[in-house]
């Protein structure tokens, strides 16, 4: 953990004791106040939804429906979470989910069954975030626009391939995937996948050198290039590591919608980078937090659950939704001052 | 009181039968008897080929199952005619282009239009265009502002689907006290997911043994189904029946009923995809009738627009030209009467 320079302030933003700060905040760090901030939004909505429906919200059903539903946007957030550390942002991933959502459920991949399905919406996947990459790395693009325009094709071409038609599932390993049957230990398969996901990333992040130098260039990409960094390639593999994680998401939102449609993943870009943001990861890059970007989504999945629960409205929830984004960021520029 | 007559005015719909015509049918047992009538006068729209006409047809972009069909439906009713030419454009949803589109048209002069406009409201002006030029113009589903802008209107009846969709759910319930029943709608911000949730309370109001006990409005999509219906069903321990406003959000709401092993209620859904349809006939599911949306809407256009184009009334009604306005009926298909309608079914 770096030494902070600034006193480290408490929850009411006054100044810590001059004789330095208590033990227990030496070893915590800022990262994990912050995580601990997050951790107790989420503790505050699950009281806020056992007080208001303990029947229905305090289940286990409910606990793995909301981890269910929060597994498809959260893999797409690890990723993301990666792009915007590096100080890019990639607004194609909700369009990279319903491109592969719709090439991985068309007939001719479904013959060849579950392999193909899962094969072809990672590779799909894969294919529109290099496409992205080398636009940023090597065609010197802005990835604002770059990923702006992916996002616009790929919607064009989804739409292409399904005429606008729902393209239902017809392999029966798929959809078993998503049943009741293939829980293990009670978790369902999507959870477990979005699990390894976060670990992998988390791990990949902050103890490989790949994570280290995805910070480097997020916080200076010309101090990067000259500790010798490739600041291209390291770039180019960040926005194919987004197209990865959309072909999983994809591949996950088959298995729960049994289905591919056009209009899959609507929004996904601003749903990932609000968790991100809540999460702590810098829009500017440099910094990112994991933990963070899935304790973002996991707020944002929570709050629908408790919202539908209790039979509110769409525009109640659109208005609360935008509450909880302003709070969240300023609850934690107290609790976790940036520099 | 004799309500022979009057009920076979209703038939031919009343409301749009001018005076004269009733009292020639009220005091006449033959229809066929009598030298002035209009149909003898003026010729009904019918399959024979007449004069050629060209139809513009300008629709939004195809970006849903429902409009899909709506597309082909006026395509493939124009092939069954020798007389048609139809003039497409390619579909958009973007304002400026489907206003440039439709100009596009009226400078060829094409003898009718059919519009489907992605915004009823943004496209007044180039209706009234059209119009101006003397060409007339058949709105379809999403209506101008005004109505000097359409020579006819076609659409469908979003209140309708509610109201039938109460009375099928209210006839399935009779006799059950406490009967709990909760609503799938579809987005929120659109004007037709209002009416058709109006409808549906108004129709609910007539069976005081049920009680609407939820609502979550999904986004038209198979992913939002999905989500909103699995949150429903973990919200509503118990309930009788489910309306869900559209079938291709129905999709994905059938999967999170699979997912959670649900099948103690009856479900309505909206619109009329052939997967629904299917799934109504084996009968095999929660799904039990849909409410139609009709995309035959979209044929209905087109031979208006052949009758307009003709100068001709239309068959089965005594009028000399073609009505103003068709709204068309939300017909419940369900087990019974499925096979009808199989064919309208879009994927």
């Amino acid at each position: 953990m770096t030494q902070h320079v600034s006193p480290p302030r408490d929850g009411t933003g006054k100044a810590a004791p001059v004789d330095g700060p208590p033990a227990w905040r030496v070893q915590l760090g800022r990262a994990d106040v912050r995580t601990l901030t997050l951790l107790g939004v989420l503790a505050a909505l699950v009281l806020i939804g056992g007080i208001t429906q303990p029947d229905s919200f305090l289940d286990t059903r409910n606990l793995q429906l909301v981890l269910t539903q929060a597994s498809v946007i959260g893999v797409v957030t690890v990723g993301m979470t990666f792009v915007i550390v590096s100080g890019g942002i990639d607004l194609s991933v909700g369009a990279i989910v319903a491109l592969a959502s719709v090439w991985a459920t068309t007939v001719a991949t479904q013959e060849y069954g579950f392999v193909g399905i899962l094969f072809t919406a990672v590779v799909v996947g894969v294919g529109c975030g290099l496409v992205n990459g080398v636009l940023i790395a090597f065609g010197q693009m802005v990835p604002f626009i770059a990923t702006l325009a992916m996002l616009a094709s790929a919607r064009g071409l989804a739409l292409q391939i399904t005429d606008g038609r729902t393209q239902v599932v017809t392999v029966p390993s798929v959809l078993d995937l998503g049943e009741r049957d293939s829980y293990v230990l009670g978790i369902p398969p999507l959870v477990l996948v979005f699990a390894a996901v976060t670990v992998i990333g988390w791990l990949v992040l902050n103890r490989t050198t790949f994570g280290r130098r995805t910070v480097a260039v997020g916080g200076n990409a010309e101090a990067a290039r000259l500790a010798g960094i490739d600041v291209r390639r390291q770039r180019l593999y960040l926005y194919l590591l987004s197209g990865l994680c959309c072909g999983i998401a994809a591949f996950l939102l088959i298995v729960l919608a049994g289905s591919g449609q056009n209009t899959n993943g609507n929004l996904y870009e601003l749903d990932a980078i609000a968790a991100a943001i809540i999460g702590g990861t810098l829009l500017t890059g440099g910094r990112g937090h994991i933990l963070g970007s899935v304790l973002g989504v996991l707020i944002f999945t929570t709050i629908t659950n408790i919202f539908a629960l209790n039979n509110l409205q769409t525009d109640v929830q659109q208005i609360a939704k935008g509450a909880i984004i302003v709070a969240a960021v300023l609850v934690q520029r107290r609790t976790a001052s940036t520099h | 009181m004799t309500n022979l007559p009057s009920r076979r005015g209703l038939l031919f719909g009343a409301a749009a039968v001018s005076a004269g015509v009733v009292l020639t049918g009220c005091t006449s047992n033959d229809p066929d008897d009598g030298d002035d009538k209009a149909a003898d006068t003026q010729p009904a729209a019918d399959d024979q080929p007449g004069k050629q006409v060209t139809i513009g047809y300008a629709g939004p972009q195809a970006d849903h199952g429902w409009l899909n069909a709506v597309n082909d439906q006026a395509q493939k009713r124009a092939e069954k005619y020798s007389d048609v030419t139809l003039e497409v454009t390619e579909g958009s949803n973007d304002t400026a282009q489907q206003i440039g589109q439709i100009e596009t048209l009226i400078n060829k002069k094409v003898d009718v239009l059919v519009v489907l406009p992605a915004d009823g409201k943004a496209l007044t002006q180039v209706g009234l265009k059209a119009m101006r030029a003397g060409i007339p113009v058949v709105n379809l589903d999403r209506i101008f502002n005004s109505p000097q802008a359409y020579r006819c209107w076609v659409g469908g009846d979003n209140y309708g689907m509610g109201l039938n969709a109460a009375h099928y759910i209210g006839e399935k319930l009779k006799g059950k006290s406490g009967a709990k029943v909760i609503e799938l709608a579809g987005l929120d911000n659109l004007e037709l997911t209002q009416q058709r949730t109006k409808g549906f309370d108004d129709g609910l109001k007539n069976y005081p043994n049920i009680q609407k006990v939820a609502r979550q409005a999904a986004e038209f999509t198979v992913e939002s189904g999905q989500a909103k219906m699995a949150q429903l069903l973990q919200a509503q321990s118990q309930f009788d029946a489910l309306w869900n406003h559209d079938d291709d959000q129905g999709v994905g709401a059938l999967r999170a009923i699979e997912q959670a092993g649900r099948d103690d209620f009856l479900m309505v859904g909206g619109a009329g995809a052939l997967s629904a349809f299917q799934a109504i006939k084996a009968d095999s599911g929660v799904l039990k009738a849909t409410v139609l949306y009709p995309p035959t809407m979209a044929a209905s256009a087109i031979d208006l627009a052949r009758a307009l184009g003709q100068g001709k009334g239309v068959s089965g009604l005594a009028e000399f030209e073609i009505p103003s306005t068709v709204t068309c009926y939300s017909a419940v298909v369900d087990k019974e009467n499925v096979d009808q309608y199989m064919s309208t079914g879009f994927k």
